[in-house]
């Protein structure tokens, strides 16, 4: 039976086109109407280092970037050698063989090799190193059958807004590729099941996260440069004239946020992003917006910590940093997307949070989430914006209370320039008016009533939150907990458990704080429990125990850098049941 | 016609002032009542931020919006204000703790964006709040409670630091001239960009050495000079000045583009006005980048 589904790496050093390259074949699937996911591995060097791309293809919803490889294209001699191992019996090598002599005692055997003499195939084209990765990509193209229109409309948008004579060269280079690969290459047994009137759009999680802040009604973001956040940034940049958003990189996190707090206070939906290290540097102010009352959305795409730690790697490291953010209590949310979909979502929600409890809002995306592309099928644009509760004018003669004592602990919101409603947010302790109220006059009575008011948020927000979900049979013979970026990797291994005989539920939590109700509910009727963190401490499984008082039995943690491969689960699952 | 003026007290918020009797601090307040009083600006147009301090209080006694932030993010609150609704006039405040000391950051790269804001520090060149600690402006040699053998640090020149980092309009005013340092305050806020008044506001109290008739020994007014505040070089060789002769009044003033003006998604007006569903509107169109 051929094969429905393929997994593609890019191997290079940085700096040769990776990333293009496998955002072209991604193009190129999406617009076949197939699903990808894609994860680039590198490193924080602009040239050389080692790096690839990672890319599973097929009709169905692909939840992982797959482990073992069908094709590997081979930039260099060296990545040739490092990646060749990856091949699956039956796969192939793509390489330019004018550049990589492989050593045949070193080739696994049942890996198939496809040399492509890009001098000869492109001798009446050009010479130009970059070249290699278009003849390497319409071959393949070519092996796995699919319409060659399609790279060709791919690679026109792409150069549309550059030069004619570059797009001019790129299609004569497709076409030389596919016709070399048609006449020399060997067939393969690929059927993906192409369907050219779908087109899937493919997002990384931080357009996902950008996307939907747009469409959330954001109009500031103020950002400080941070890996893997950064793309963030760039992303609401580029669409700035259009969404009509200020998009400020300011000269540091802790300006970052006060920046966006003044902005938010004014009346603006505010936001920032960064990584953990800039995280760290905006606690001070998460407090100040609990204090203040001033709604804040707050991005922190983890990576590997501590300290710089690993800065193109990925992690749920900040779990524990974020429920810490800031000293003192104050109401608070802490939201883990899951998938791609569920950042766009995600953001929409924590902007309503947000305003409608006016408190700050923190969202764990992490690197692997963050920056992999994902096909989507489809998201919904009607979700409602909710700004809470308003005050757009005054007209008693009584003193507007900015901060009123209210049984669900919101007061209504005035901005600046709304007549009769000048009042002071304060850092410091205050009363309802917003005076201080520490110092010189603390106000015990006052201090206590204040923080009982803007403690009772948390009921409501609680009852708001939906509770957790099992997913899968009840009555399994172990149930496997999990947060963030996980889910899909986790779904995907249940899945093949399942096929295997194994009978396993999940459990994926989303709501960190307030934690999720319903989760010792479900755990202790579990047979028995795994839980799944891409951590050295299992932060989540210590909270659910702080919180709940229930111990996960069993862990998998992993802090190597890369994000979790289903066999990793699976094979810690077969171990226990 | 006689237009009724708009007094003074109504700018005076209910709180009375809890600095110490004597404390700079109470000149620069009635400095920006006047100020905003003589210039008629509505107090629910004013916003004003600070930080944390004695001086940073000041907020809490102007009647106008006010947001007391952290130690030393009163520029930042300010900026984001200012890009939030250009229709608001913000001015920042605080001690040289503040802004000079944690917040330095934030005041050179506030001034390279020449926004439109005005911040007014008040320089008493020690901590107040934190009764007498060594601040960034106290001279070298300083005995106080951090520096029992004396501050082995020489001073921050806050003029000089705005006059080479893109302020436009760069003062300084003195607590025992109140006359000249509500016009000097006055000046700053009509000022369109990045005004910065800094005040030398005694704390009687802590800083037993730059006390008022300290700095009335040595001040004099740039406007009785022949200074030309067009000239960034005599500005700079006059922020050098200090020892025996102090000049206050202002040292620079330009015309030239700010940041709220030139920023490309404010061209349709203030931020806070735009609608909501922008985005929403080119959904369809943004999604379709993305294939
Ligand atoms: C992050 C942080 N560090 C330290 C403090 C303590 N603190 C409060 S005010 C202040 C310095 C006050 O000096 P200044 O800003 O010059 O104002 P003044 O009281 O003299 O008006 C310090 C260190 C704080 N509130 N926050
Ligand atoms: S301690 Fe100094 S700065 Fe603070 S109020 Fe008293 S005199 Fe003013």
């Amino acid at each position: 039976m051929p094969k429905n589904e393929v997994v593609l790496r890019v191997g290079g050093a940085a700096g040769d086109g990776i990333a293009s390259t496998g955002e072209s074949f991604a193009k190129i699937c999406s617009r076949s109407g197939l699903h990808l996911l894609a994860y680039n591995s590198y490193q924080s060097v602009i040239r050389g280092g080692f790096i690839y791309l990672q890319l599973r293809a097929g009709r169905e919803k692909i939840y992982s970037h797959g482990n073992k490889v069908d094709f590997l294209i081979a930039l260099n001699p060296l990545e040739f050698q490092r990646n060749i191992v990856d091949v699956v019996p039956g796969g192939a090598v793509l390489y330019n063989s004018d550049k990589i002599k492989p050593d045949s005692d070193t080739i696994p055997k049942d890996v198939i090799l496809c040399p492509l003499p890009v001098n000869e195939i492109l001798k009446d084209i050009g010479r130009n190193p970059i070249l290699q990765n278009t003849v390497a990509l319409s071959s393949l193209v070519q092996l796995l059958n699919l319409d060659v229109d399609v790279m060709n409309g791919v690679i026109r948008d792409y150069f549309g807004k550059k030069k004619q004579s570059v797009m001019d060269i790129n299609l004569k280079v497709i076409e030389a590729g596919y016709d070399y690969a048609k006449s020399n290459l060997p067939d393969f047994d690929f059927d993906l099941n192409p369907d050219y009137n779908i087109k899937r759009p493919v997002l990384t999680g931080n357009q996902a996260l950008g996307f939907g802040s747009i469409i959330a009604g954001c109009k500031f973001y103020c950002a400080y440069p941070m890996t893997p956040a950064s793309s963030i940034l760039h992303y609401l940049i580029a669409q700035s004239k259009k969404s009509g958003m200020v998009v400020k990189q300011a000269e540091d996190e802790i300006s970052v946020i006060n920046m966006a707090i003044g902005s938010s206070f004014a009346g603006v939906r505010s936001m920032v992003g960064t990584s953990g290290g800039g995280f760290a540097l905006m606690t001070e102010a998460i407090g100040l917006a609990g204090q203040t009352e001033t709604p804040i959305v707050v991005i922190n795409s983890m990576r590997g910590g501590p300290s710089t730690g690993l800065p193109t790697k990925t992690e749920q490291g900040d779990l524990f940093q974020a429920i810490g953010a800031s000293q003192g209590d104050f109401p608070k949310v802490i939201i883990a997307p899951s998938t791609i979909e569920d950042c766009y979502y995600s953001i929409i929600e924590s902007f309503n949070l947000a305003d409608q409890f006016q408190i700050p809002v923190m969202v764990l995306s992490d690197l692997f989430l963050s920056e992999h592309m994902e096909s989507i099928v489809d998201l919904d644009f009607n979700s409602t914006i909710e700004r809470g509760e308003i005050v757009t004018s005054n007209d008693s003669d009584k003193l507007y209370k900015r901060f009123k004592y209210t049984d669900n602990g919101v007061s209504p919101r005035a901005f600046p320039g709304t007549s009769n409603t000048v009042f002071q947010a304060s850092s410091d302790e205050h009363d309802d008016y917003g005076n201080i109220i520490s110092d010189v006059f603390t106000d015990s009575e006052t201090r206590i009533k204040i923080m009982l008011k803007r403690m009772r948020k948390m009921k409501f927000i609680e009852e708001q939150l939906p509770p957790v979900k099992l997913e899968g049979p009840v009555d399994a013979d172990l149930t496997i907990v999990s947060w963030g970026s996980t889910y899909n990797v986790v779904h995907e291994a249940i899945q093949i458990l399942q096929n295997n005989s194994k009978s396993v539920n999940h459990l994926h939590i989303k709501y960190l704080v307030p934690l999720q109700k319903g989760i010792k509910e479900i755990l202790s009727k579990s047979k028995d429990t795994l839980i799944v963190e891409a951590n050295y401490s299992g932060q989540l499984s210590k909270l659910i125990s702080m919180e709940t008082g229930f111990q996960i039995n069993h862990t998998l943690f992993k802090y190597d850098g890369e994000p979790f491969y289903p066999e990793q689960i699976i094979d810690k699952v077969e171990d226990l049941i | 016609m006689v237009v009724e003026p708009i007094k003074i007290e109504e700018y005076k918020s209910e709180i009375t002032p809890t600095w110490c009797p004597g404390c700079g601090d109470f000149a620069v307040l009635r400095g920006i009542h006047t100020a905003l009083a003589r210039l008629k600006i509505k107090s629910e147009n004013v916003v004003i931020s600070s930080g944390i301090g004695c001086s940073s209080n000041l907020p809490g006694f102007v009647n106008a919006y006010g947001f007391h932030g952290l130690h030393g993010r009163s520029l930042p609150i300010a900026n984001g204000i200012k890009l939030a609704n250009t229709d608001l006039t913000v001015i920042a405040t605080g001690g040289d703790g503040d802004g000079y000391g944690i917040g330095l950051g934030h005041f050179i790269h506030s001034m390279r964006r020449n926004i439109d804001i005005t911040y007014i520090v008040m320089n008493n060149q020690i901590y107040g709040l934190t009764t007498g600690q060594a601040s960034p402006t106290s001279e070298r040699g300083m005995l106080t409670k951090s520096t029992p053998s004396g501050l082995l640090e020489v001073p921050v020149n806050p003029i000089a630091l705005a006059l080479i980092s893109g302020a436009t309009y760069v003062s300084r005013g003195f607590s025992g001239n109140a006359d000249h340092l509500s016009s000097t305050i006055e000046n700053a806020l009509s000022h369109k960009g990045f005004s910065l008044v800094d005040v030398l506001s005694p704390c009687v109290t802590y800083n037993k050495i730059q006390t008022y008739q300290w700095f009335r020994d040595r001040v004099y007014t740039l406007e009785d000079e022949e200074h030309d505040t067009n000239d960034l070089k005599q500005a700079i060789s006059k922020s050098y000045e200090w020892e025996s002769k102090i000049p206050i009044g202002v040292f620079y003033k330009a015309d030239k583009p700010t940041y709220d003006g030139d920023e490309p998604a404010l061209q349709d007006g203030p931020l806070v006005n735009q609608p909501l569903d922008t985005g929403k509107n080119i959904a369809k169109q943004l999604l379709d980048e993305f294939t």
